[in-house]
């Protein structure tokens, strides 16, 4: 078994794993690998054609496919090697992983640092529960955009969706442009868990309904679908009888969530998070295992990839920082938690000190609320210190917060980070 | 002309195929639906039952202990999965001991080994997770899990290895009987019949019956399951039943032979809509799991479905020749079917030896069967070295198509070039698993199309899911 030796290695070669390996091949002296398991990099960026990417990171919007090109440019100027159709089995204790592919069958890749960006994956029927026959036309969001526009093939004529995330809204409007006639979108929340910018350019301006409130309480069809059968949902989203309509379609689209793509970081035993889950990382991208980095939809979901590009690109530097050994950085332990009223925090812990040694003076602090407010506070304190109080106006939860946490702000023995949303009524 | 049409292709009628197929005959199979095992077949707690609960002067009580004894040396032979785990009927209070002690008598009459009732202790230390609350137990270290589909295609593939015909998408609507033969949809000449159709047995039965009333009917009994992720493995050691006395019928929790976590079934007689499962269904499934194992972990679902049982309105198999010579019916082949199918074959070969050896001629053994069934290769399971030697001289092996299970392409190749081999997005699942995990297919099933289209060479727009009719994916031009 052949043995291939790299100072950073990356898995995954969508956006995360591009802007991560370009930001530590940007030091020349250092070796940088992407494991990518597809035949191309990009990642999902491929399939999605629309615009709208790219407006922080390049102050332009781009298509997916463009923004996904302008990086594999960068990967490939940085002189980054790339190992495509090539999957990771294993990451194993020795700093090094197992992967497989055609060429070279199984081999071992020694790494210095290791950075995880595998993406995530779309919850699928069964994680729903929704009742009913099992007949073909239910596709994921995703899946049916591949199909759509990676193969060139029409996947139904009247398209039902459940669940209002980006891709299911995206998908409404292009399965709309596809001639396709998209009878709606129905919301199990009282409130979208898409962009507000997606909701009225792929919604609202194709007249296509969104059902809040409302759930697919049953499938019909044995071979291809027939129909499926909506109904409200009271405030514990439990369908409530007698609000059934029938709707006759032979596809469903499902929009229904997104999980981080784990598995490798669950076998190897890194710690996880509970409502990201994703690893638990901390300021510098690093999990809770010296060494080793998560950027992207493996660390949490993301709502726009330019944000997933800018962590990417911590990750990158420090994992370099870290390839070069300039310091064995210790695994970060001051915990940040939120309050109910946010359903997630990244990063979970904060470190002072860079993989370098040196003294950071702040940490991008991403937050996502639970539940939509007019307007709200968020603050950070450190046990009675408030430390950063910021107002928001429209909080939604498909939209992320990012804030700057000065750390000379935090005293130096405090052990927690609270953070919590004040709602002005 | 065939000597025999074996009509159906579920567990039953393909372990009767792989038993006839040992035999000088000329064989057919006919099956409705686009793959074998796609009735009940694919469907059920893909348990095999140790043998203690039908009772033990029924047909099903007898062929589901010697079906279970059969399950160890026929899946040697063929290569499919089969694990003895056991299993425990988990009861509290004098009912419920009662109703185990009769299983217990009723078990030891049919001669089921190592039966035996265990104590809240040993109970606990086998079943950690199980709701404290149950005191006692009834063992029965002979039950086992398998995959029952994988059973009927292993079957059926060594029976087409050994000359038996297959025919798919097949539905039998007419059979004329003529002197010394049946005439099948006008085209198909066969000495013999055996009716394996499950659900439709009774139909299939009165098709050679005419205008005469037939003396069975069978009932359709639908249960819903849920299938949990592989992360939930572990939650149970064994199978676990409820007592048959507590709140109805037992309902189960068991690992499967994948390493998921299979629950249900309900129990309910449907008409129409057969397979779907339901809010109620699910719900009642899903409260009676939480009585038995209160942690259980239903977020980690992946999967629901719904099986339809075969009941008979005679209360037992339904296994002998009809008054229409040499028309057999296998019939009413309700839980324990699965357990007793390998004994449902042995029935069938020695009622088709005796009609052979009075009205035809004596039946010979081949002298020639081949068994060329291989197991299914999944190469992450295999040592380093043949793994290595597998992708040197099969790149596709080194290709992995299916993330969740770590499914190469050359494992879905091989699946679909075998005898028997997958046609369909879930034949292919059947076999060798992608999409059987937690993302359901999402990221493979496009390239499980792929490979299909160019492995079968057919276009894109005619790989379907599982029916015929199921389609997926269109080209723009067609539509």
């Amino acid at each position: 078994m052949e043995t291939i030796i790299y100072d950073v290695v990356v898995i995954g070669g969508g956006p995360a794993g591009m802007a991560a390996a370009q930001k530590a091949a940007s030091d020349p002296s250092l070796r940088v690998l992407i494991i990518e398991r597809d035949h191309y990099l990009g990642g999902i960026l491929n399939q999605c054609i629309h615009p709208g990417f790219g407006l922080k990171i390049f102050n332009e919007t781009l298509t997916g496919p463009e923004y996904a090109e302008r990086f594999i440019q960068f990967v490939h100027e940085a002189k980054v090697d790339c190992l495509l159709d090539t999957m990771v089995l294993a990451i194993n204790s020795n700093n090094a992983l197992t992967a497989i592919n055609s060429d070279e069958g199984r081999m071992t890749i020694k790494f210095g640092a290791l950075i995880l960006a595998m993406g995530c994956r779309e919850r699928s029927r069964g994680s729903v529960i929704i009742p009913g026959t099992r007949p073909s036309g239910v596709f994921t969001a995703g899946t049916a955009q591949f199909y759509v526009n990676i193969k060139g093939d029409k996947i139904g004529e009247r398209v039902f969706v459940l669940g209002s995330g980006d891709i299911g809204l995206i998908m409404a409007r292009r399965m709309t442009l596809e001639g396709a006639k998209v009878l709606g979108v129905a919301e199990i929340m009282p409130h979208s868990s898409g962009l507000t910018r997606n909701v009225v350019q792929c919604l609202e301006d194709f007249d296509i309904p969104l059902y809040l409130s409302h759930t697919v309480v049953a499938i019909r069809g044995t071979k291809r679908l027939e129909g499926v059968t909506l109904a409200k949902v009271d405030s514990a989203y439990r369908p409530i009888v007698g609000t059934e309509r029938e709707i006759d379609c032979d596809t469903l689209l499902l929009s229904v969530g997104l999980i981080p793509e784990n598995e490798l970081t669950r076998v190897a035993g890194i710690e996880m998070c509970d409502k990201t889950k994703g690893p638990i990382i901390d300021n510098r991208m690093q999990t809770q295992r010296s060494g080793i980095f998560a950027c992207g939809n493996v660390a949490q979901v993301h709502d726009l990839v330019d944000y997933v590009t800018e962590e990417s690109q911590i990750a990158g530097y420090n994992a370099a920082l870290f390839a070069k050994g300039k310091t064995k950085s210790t695994v970060a332990g001051i915990v940040v938690t939120v309050t109910p009223d946010f359903s997630m925090v990244s990063p979970q812990r904060l470190s002072f000190i860079g993989c370098d040694g040196t003294q950071l003076d702040s940490a991008n602090i991403m937050l996502r609320v639970s539940h939509p407010a007019k307007s709200g506070v968020v603050v950070i304190s450190a046990e009675a210190n408030r430390l950063v109080t910021k107002r928001y106006n429209h909080l939604t939860p498909g939209e992320s917060i990012h804030l700057a946490l000065p750390l000379e702000r935090i005293p130096a023995t405090c052990q927690a980070i609270q953070i919590r949303l004040e709602v002005s009524i | 002309m065939f000597d025999w049409t074996i009509i159906g292709a579920g567990v039953s009628g393909s372990l009767i195929a792989h038993a006839l197929a040992k035999y000088e005959l000329k064989l057919l199979i006919l099956e409705a639906e686009s793959d074998v095992a796609c009735g009940a077949t694919k469907a059920n707690s893909a348990l095999i039952h140790a043998g203690y609960d039908a009772p033990f002067d029924s047909l099903r009580g007898k062929l589901n202990v010697r079906g279970n004894a059969l399950y160890g040396p026929l899946s040697e032979s063929l290569h499919f999965a089969f694990d003895r785990i056991g299993s425990l009927v988990l009861g509290e209070g004098d009912d419920d001991f009662k109703a185990i002690e009769r299983l217990y008598e009723n078990g030891v009459k049919l001669g089921v080994p190592g039966l035996r009732i265990i104590d809240q202790a040993t109970l606990q230390k086998l079943e950690p997770n199980i709701n404290t609350a149950f005191e006692f137990a009834l063992y029965a270290p002979s039950a086992g899990i398998t995959e029952p589909w994988e059973v009927a295609i292993a079957a059926c593939e060594y029976a087409i290895d050994n000359g038996t015909k297959l025919m798919l998408n097949y539905p039998v609507a007419d059979i004329a009987v003529n002197e010394g033969h049946f005439l099948i949809n006008s085209e198909i000449e066969t000495r013999g019949i055996i009716n394996c159709t499950g659900i439709k047995a009774d139909s299939i039965y009165q098709l050679v019956k005419g205008d005469t009333a037939i003396d069975f009917k069978i009932i359709q009994r639908r249960g819903e399951y849920f299938l949990l992720d592989k992360e939930a493995r572990g939650i149970v050691n064994q199978i676990l039943f409820t007592c048959p006395s507590s709140k109805g019928k037992g309902s189960i929790i068991a690992p499967t032979a994948h390493g998921n976590i299979i629950i249900g079934p309900n129990s309910e007689v449907v008409t129409k809509e057969a397979t779907s499962t339901t809010f109620e269904g699910l719900h009642e499934v899903k409260t009676k799991v939480l009585n038995m194992v209160p942690s259980c972990p239903l977020h980690m679902n992946i999967a629901n479905f719904s099986g339809i049982r075969a009941e008979p309105s005679t209360g037992d198999f339904i296994i002998e020749e009809t008054d229409i010579p040499r028309f057999i019916n296998v019939a009413g082949i309700k839980s324990p079917g699965l357990s007793a199918a390998p004994a449902i074959a042995e029935t069938v070969l020695a009622i088709v030896k005796d009609i052979h050896l009075r009205a035809i001629n004596d039946l010979k053994p081949k002298t020639d069967t081949i068994n060329k069934r291989r197991p299914r290769i999944h190469l992450i399971h295999q040592t380093e070295a043949v793994q290595a030697q597998l992708i040197a001289q099969n790149p596709t092996f080194g290709h992995i198509i299916c993330r969740c299970e770590q499914i190469t392409e050359g494992e879905i190749i091989d699946a679909i070039h075998r005898n028997c081999g997958a046609t369909t997005i879930n034949g292919v699942k059947r076999r060798v698993r992608p999409g059987g995990g937690r993302c359901q297919g999402g990221f493979c099933a496009p390239k499980v199309l792929e490979i299909l289209a160019r492995e079968t060479n057919r276009p894109r727009d005619e790989i379907e899911q599982e029916k015929k009719g199921s389609w997926l994916v269109k080209s723009k031009k067609s539509f």
